[in-house]
């Protein structure tokens, strides 16, 4: 009975295991073979990565999507630890009462749903660009500025906050550091792991972002990743091939990051809200 | 002799400080969040294309119970919700009791396998997904190989099948996702307490029931709250699987709203009107999932 159960066990988490892992190797497989091949049923290695790779290259703006995804994931990514953890340290080490109010009412915000935000977000900055078309519709900055202060990284970083050593706060002052000083020489070394795991799931969010940058991001030459792979996914006569290689190296970069650092990963994910 | 500078007080340097951090943070959520909700509320009482806009009233939260579309959007919603949400929960709750017995061989491999659909972009999965259920797709073959049916299932044009694949999709990247929230939490559970009712005679069942369960709650929460409020806003797979076809079988809320903002004639008013009942929706449901979890406490 229980050798039964054992193997029950080791049957199911197998059977969950290849279908959570299944679509990822077809993924592969199928952007090493022709179109043709994948339309077929095709389940082993070809040798056509190239020449979809060239293919795709030829019909896209590969490079030019895959460096603006990367220019806004990146500059997201660097904005956002700055914000979040200097209001995460400053909402736990300065506590009052009107404080306290002020971080509940950004919670707040963790309820309101993106549909809700994107028409009034998209004639702001459609009012902005008749100004200033550098910030408003079509401009890094557009995408950027509404994802890049999020309640839930804040509420991370105060979390993490009280796990700092409140002692080498006081060293520091002794030492005549300003607070800012503090914040930046003690406080941002000491939590390095805590910029890691917040970075990650900042950085894949931002990577992987495909309802606003859709609205913002209007000429083809500021197309994102996900909105080129979207294009591509959307045509009448797909080149299966072709559009495995797009999501194979779309993907390289959050699968690297993920698998490289996993153990942050994890932490960034569960470790605010235990 | 030095006269010593007026010092202020320590609770004004405090508040300067305090107030100093966390003033871009506020400022930011204040004009990407708040003001945008303020003006979507304006607007949801105005009609008209563009910029366009006279102000009506509530004749756009009327004209909600009587668009089809609309509707149908709603009913949609609701069924992914009502299906998908707790299917996952469950399914991650398993995965996740069976992963934490320690004696378990292959752990670290059977946990990343699972997780790994996380790590793709909803886009990305989407588009996978699309052509693994396509009428002559992978899976159809396969059941047809193995005699599970006799023609291909319609799982992209049928608007019943369509449903179930994007139940599917969903269902395959965010269970792991809540696993890892699961894992966690029994992490912190202490195992005399199983011990304890093992001697009482529990069955693991029981167990389950009994004592994981009941500890697990706030995260059982947690994770309803964010798959809840996730899947009202479902838009990345709508659009790129089904495209909300057939007809609008498979179409989401946001997907709507998206719609009407920027596909049909700029109809901002109204698109706001729309966005409205989902934040509406996400107050209830958020609050009867609050009250059924403290009723559960008491």
């Amino acid at each position: 009975m229980a050798k039964m159960k054992r193997t029950f066990v080791y049957l199911f988490l197998s059977v969950i295991s290849f279908v959570s892992i299944f679509p990822f190797l077809w993924m592969i497989i199928s952007s090493t073979n022709p179109s043709v091949d994948v339309t077929k049923g095709k389940l082993l290695p070809g040798s056509y990565f190239m020449d979809n790779l060239r293919k795709l290259m030829d019909s896209t703006e590969l490079l030019q999507a895959l460096y603006n995804s990367a220019v806004i994931a990146i500059m997201t990514t660097v904005l956002a630890m700055v914000i979040a953890s200097l209001a995460g340290y400053g909402f736990e080490i300065f506590r009052s009462k009107t404080r306290d109010a002020v971080f509940n009412i950004l919670l707040l915000s963790m309820m309101i749903p993106f549909a809700a935000l994107m028409v009034p977000l998209y004639r702001f900055f459609a009012d902005i660009s008749r100004f200033a078309p550098a910030i408003g519709i079509n401009s890094i900055s557009a995408v950027i500025l509404p994802t890049v202060t999020t309640a839930f990284l804040i509420f991370f970083f105060r979390q993490s906050t009280k796990m700092f050593p409140k002692d080498m706060l006081e060293a520091g002052r002794i030492d005549g550091l300003t607070e800012i000083g503090i914040f930046f020489k003690i406080f941002m070394p000491t939590m390095k792991t805590t910029y890691a795991a917040a970075g990650i799931i900042t950085f894949m969010a931002s990577w992987n972002n495909y309802l606003w940058p859709l609205i913002v991001l209007q000429t083809p030459e500021k197309k994102t990743i996900p909105l080129l792979i979207s294009n591509l996914g959307a045509g009448y006569a797909p080149d299966y091939g072709v559009i495995m290689t797009a999501i194979v190296i779309a993907t390289l970069p959050t699968a690297l990051v993920f698998f490289l650092l996993q153990k942050h990963f994890v932490a960034g994910m569960t470790g605010s809200v235990k | 002799m030095k006269q010593a500078k007026p010092r202020l007080s320590l609770d004004r340097r405090n508040g300067i400080s305090g107030w100093s951090f966390i003033i871009i943070s506020v400022v930011m959520i204040f004009t990407f969040y708040f003001y945008p909700m303020v003006q979507s509320l304006i607007l949801s009482f105005k009609t008209g294309t563009g910029a366009n806009l006279t102000f009506v009233g509530l004749d756009n939260y009327i004209r909600l119970f009587s668009d089809r579309t609309f509707l149908t959007a709603v009913k949609n919603t609701f069924i992914y919700l009502i299906i998908q949400v707790p299917v996952m929960i469950i399914l991650a709750l398993m995965i996740s009791v069976l992963l934490n017995d320690s004696k378990l061989k292959f752990r670290g491999f059977f946990r990343t396998a699972i997780f790994l659909p996380c790590v793709t972009s909803l886009v990305a999965y989407s588009i996978i997904f699309k052509y693994l259920f396509a009428g002559d797709g992978l899976v159809n073959s396969l059941l047809l190989n193995v005699h599970l049916i006799n023609q291909p299932i319609e799982w992209i044009t049928d608007p019943f099948w369509a449903k179930v694949t994007i139940i599917i999709a969903i269902t395959w990247r965010w269970t792991g996702y809540n696993m890892i929230f699961y894992l966690s939490s029994l992490q912190n559970i202490d195992n005399s307490i199983y011990e304890a009712a093992r001697i009482d005679g529990a069955s693991s069942i029981q167990q389950f029931f009994k004592i994981t369960v009941p500890l697990m709650k706030p995260i059982i929460l947690f994770t309803s709250i964010t798959s809840t409020i996730g899947t009202l806003q479902l838009f990345d797979e709508i659009v790129n699987i089904t495209k909300g076809g057939p007809g609008n079988a498979t179409m989401s809320i946001s997907h709507y709203i998206y719609n009407l903002s920027f596909k049909y004639s700029a109809d901002f008013g109204y698109a706001a009107t729309v966005s409205y009942s989902i934040v509406i929706m996400i107050i209830v449901l958020a609050f009867i999932q609050f009250k059924v979890a403290g009723e559960k406490n008491g």
